[in-house]
């Protein structure tokens, strides 16, 4: 690619048909990169319902999924696999793959708006809010032991209205000096969020030891997971999820200008602190959500739109969407590898796989970029 | 095109501008000059729309003689700017800023693209007209060469001339430009600046704040001097473009001469001239 830029900057006759065409090519091996990942999303939603302690074929289970939908393809597969794969399996994958869509999304935009490549929900304290929610509820009875056989929903409502609660403060925090909503400074955000994470966190502490029994449900909720979630749980995520999407997609332009700082974004035409408030607000519902249904699960909002931005660049028309899919696909098989690496059936909290995968895969990362900055850095002088 | 009148405004609480007052006709090519830290910078985005008018502060020096019954403003096209949607504004106002740095993961042209932000629709797309003006710029500012490169990786002459074909991708009815070829080495200051007359002679309203005083003098009809945040000289260039006028302003030794092709004054320095000036006098040349 830099080998390509580079004579591309040395030919002085390049016109304006070849510029064009270059500038053609490159949307379309995006749409093919997206089209790419879109079919590993979907054949991964099918062997990821094959693993498990009653496996399945491949043919099994993409027979069970579509015989459910409604259409006639292959053998009949026995009901009680059909069951196991469709009910039980299926409902898992499609939570895990739309929680990793989403904290995908929602650390692009967070990154995006504070225009800072370590951010995302924790930074601004929206996991912490959503975190401490439903420790209060735990806590308070009012999710009780139910929450985690799966038909509790006053959980989720809780952890949700946290992130919300957690963003609403860190706004108010900021604001705190004088001055609109719509003039917030990005350093004051960051330190406003870090401010209410580690409050945050100091009072889910406290939670913990005031009370020694729900100690070990606040961790293993904390530390995410999908064990025990269902179809239930993804009905009950989707909406806030759709709706925060939608917000994110929709000023995917605005990321963009938002990225050259406040002055330019305005000289451009962009009410930078408005958009940068739907924006978090977007984010917020989207991490919100996540954390609502599956608990504290980290580095995927981190590490996927790096990722992508090191191949795709930082468009975000480009960055969102395939940061979509590739958190998916992350979280799908970092749900497989949970529930499939420990014998007997014992399951492993997908945040620590997610972490475990993630940290050394991040190091790699961070090493090789900086090698090639320093390239750069090279040749520019 | 855009009028300032007895316009106070400055940051945090303290004004940088007194009451200062400004009527850039359409069509017309002017510069702003002036010493370190007199307001050139600031003057230039208030009247970008991007700092507001200090209010109740409004100076009572210099507001006379525009006939305007509002105080400390700015208008454009006879439009308040402190009302004007922020869109609308940046279809009337295209800038290059002063000291921006490239965004990383960006190539030039997706760059250049973004100064069609304003004029981009509903869903925030960029089609086949967003496409042109790019290229256009593009095209005007020499940019060409650079299109696909990483903006990140660009040198700092090169991230300028990108800026420039950002604004005028933006729009071309009024450029406004902080310093914005201060980087260029000497050819590709003349391209830019023979780019802007250009520009200007097609209808463009252009006002460049610059410390190049011969650059200024070689291309612009009206310079306008700022003096500790108000306006000390405003005239065609011929007129105050005088060594009695230099002196007084920079507080160092001057001497004006006409240039051997086109006529215009050009200022030239005269070493060892009262050294406690020395920080202003440095940057002239």
């Amino acid at each position: 690619m830099a080998a390509e830029a580079r004579t591309g900057g040395r030919g002085k006759d390049a016109n304006t048909g070849v510029l064009v065409s270059s500038r053609r090519r490159s949307i379309r091996s995006a749409v093919f990169g997206l089209a790419l990942l879109a079919f590993a999303v979907l054949a991964s939603i099918v062997l990821a319902c094959c693993v498990g302690s009653f496996p399945a074929t491949p043919g099994q289970a993409l027979g069970a999924l579509l015989q459910a939908a409604g259409f006639a393809y292959g053998a009949p597969v026995d009901p009680s696999l059909a069951v196991v794969i469709v009910d039980i399996r299926l409902a898992r994958v499609v939570l895990a793959g739309i929680t990793g869509a989403a904290l995908a999304i929602a650390g692009a935009a967070f990154q995006g708006v504070l225009r800072n490549p370590l951010a995302d929900a924790f930074t601004l304290g929206v996991s912490g809010g959503a975190a401490f929610g439903a420790s209060l509820a735990i806590l308070s009875g009012l999710a009780g032991a139910a929450a985690l056989s799966g038909d509790d929903r006053a959980l989720p409502a809780c952890a949700l209205a946290g992130a919300l609660a957690a963003l609403g403060l860190v706004l108010g925090l900021s604001r705190a000096g004088g001055g609109p909503l719509s003039s917030l400074r990005r350093e004051t955000l960051v330190l406003a969020g870090i401010v209410v994470s580690t409050f945050l966190s100091a009072l889910i502490s406290l939670l913990k030891s005031l009370d020694e029994e729900s100690v070990s449900s606040i961790v293993f909720w904390i530390m995410g997971s999908f064990q025990g979630r269902g179809f239930e749980h993804a009905q009950l995520a989707w909406p806030y999820m759709l709706l925060g999407a939608l917000l994110v997609f929709w000023r995917a332009g605005e990321l963009d200008v938002l990225s050259l700082g406040e002055t330019q974004a305005r000289m451009l035409g962009l009410d930078a602190g408005r958009s940068r408030l739907w924006l978090l607000f977007g984010a917020s519902l989207l991490s919100g959500a996540a954390v609502a249904v599956s608990g504290v699960i980290g580095f995927v909002g981190l590490v996927v739109p790096h990722l992508v931005r090191l191949v795709l660049g930082a468009g975000h028309r480009r960055l969102l969407p395939a940061s979509a899919l590739l958190g998916a696909l992350l979280l799908i098989w970092s749900d497989v590898l949970a529930r499939s690496v420990l014998p007997g059936g014992a399951e492993l909290p997908v945040g620590v796989v997610t972490a475990l995968v993630g940290g050394p895969f991040f190091c790699l990362l961070l090493a090789r970029r900086g090698l090639a900055s320093g390239k750069n850095g090279g040749g520019r002088a | 095109m855009i009028r300032a009148h007895n316009l106070t405004c400055g940051y945090a609480g303290r004004a940088v501008l007194h009451g200062v007052s400004l009527h850039l006709a359409p069509g017309e090519f002017a510069a702003l000059l002036g010493p370190n830290g007199s307001g050139k910078t600031t003057l230039l985005l208030a009247l970008a729309g991007l700092l507001p008018a200090m209010t109740g502060k409004a100076g009572s020096d210099g507001g006379v003689g525009s006939g305007g019954a509002k105080s400390g403003g700015v208008e454009i096209g006879g439009r308040d700017l402190a009302t004007l949607p922020v869109r609308e504004r940046a279809r009337l106002i295209s800038c290059v800023p002063q000291g921006a740095t490239p965004p990383q993961g960006y190539t030039v042209r997706e760059l250049v693209r973004m100064g069609r932000f304003a004029s981009s629709g509903f869903w925030g797309g960029y089609g086949p007209q967003d496409e042109a003006a790019t290229q256009a710029a593009l095209a005007d500012a020499h940019c060409l060469d650079l299109a696909e490169r990483q903006a990140g990786e660009l040198s700092g002459g090169e991230f300028q001339r990108v800026l420039l074909a950002r604004a005028l991708c933006q729009g071309r009815s009024a450029l406004l430009l902080d310093e914005a070829t201060s980087a260029l080495d000497l050819a590709r200051r003349v391209e830019a600046f023979d780019l802007l007359a250009a520009q200007n002679r097609q209808g463009s309203t252009v006002l460049t704040a610059v410390h190049d005083l011969n650059l200024a003098a070689l291309y612009c009809p009206r310079l306008i001097f700022l003096k500790a945040g108000r306006i000390a000289l405003d005239g065609p260039t011929t007129e105050v473009f005088t060594e009695a006028n230099l002196k007084d302003i920079y507080e160092t030794d001057i001497r004006v001469a006409p240039h051997p092709v086109t006529g215009a004054p050009q200022a030239h320095l005269v070493p060892g001239a009262q050294p406690h000036s020395g920080p202003a006098a440095a940057l002239l040349g």
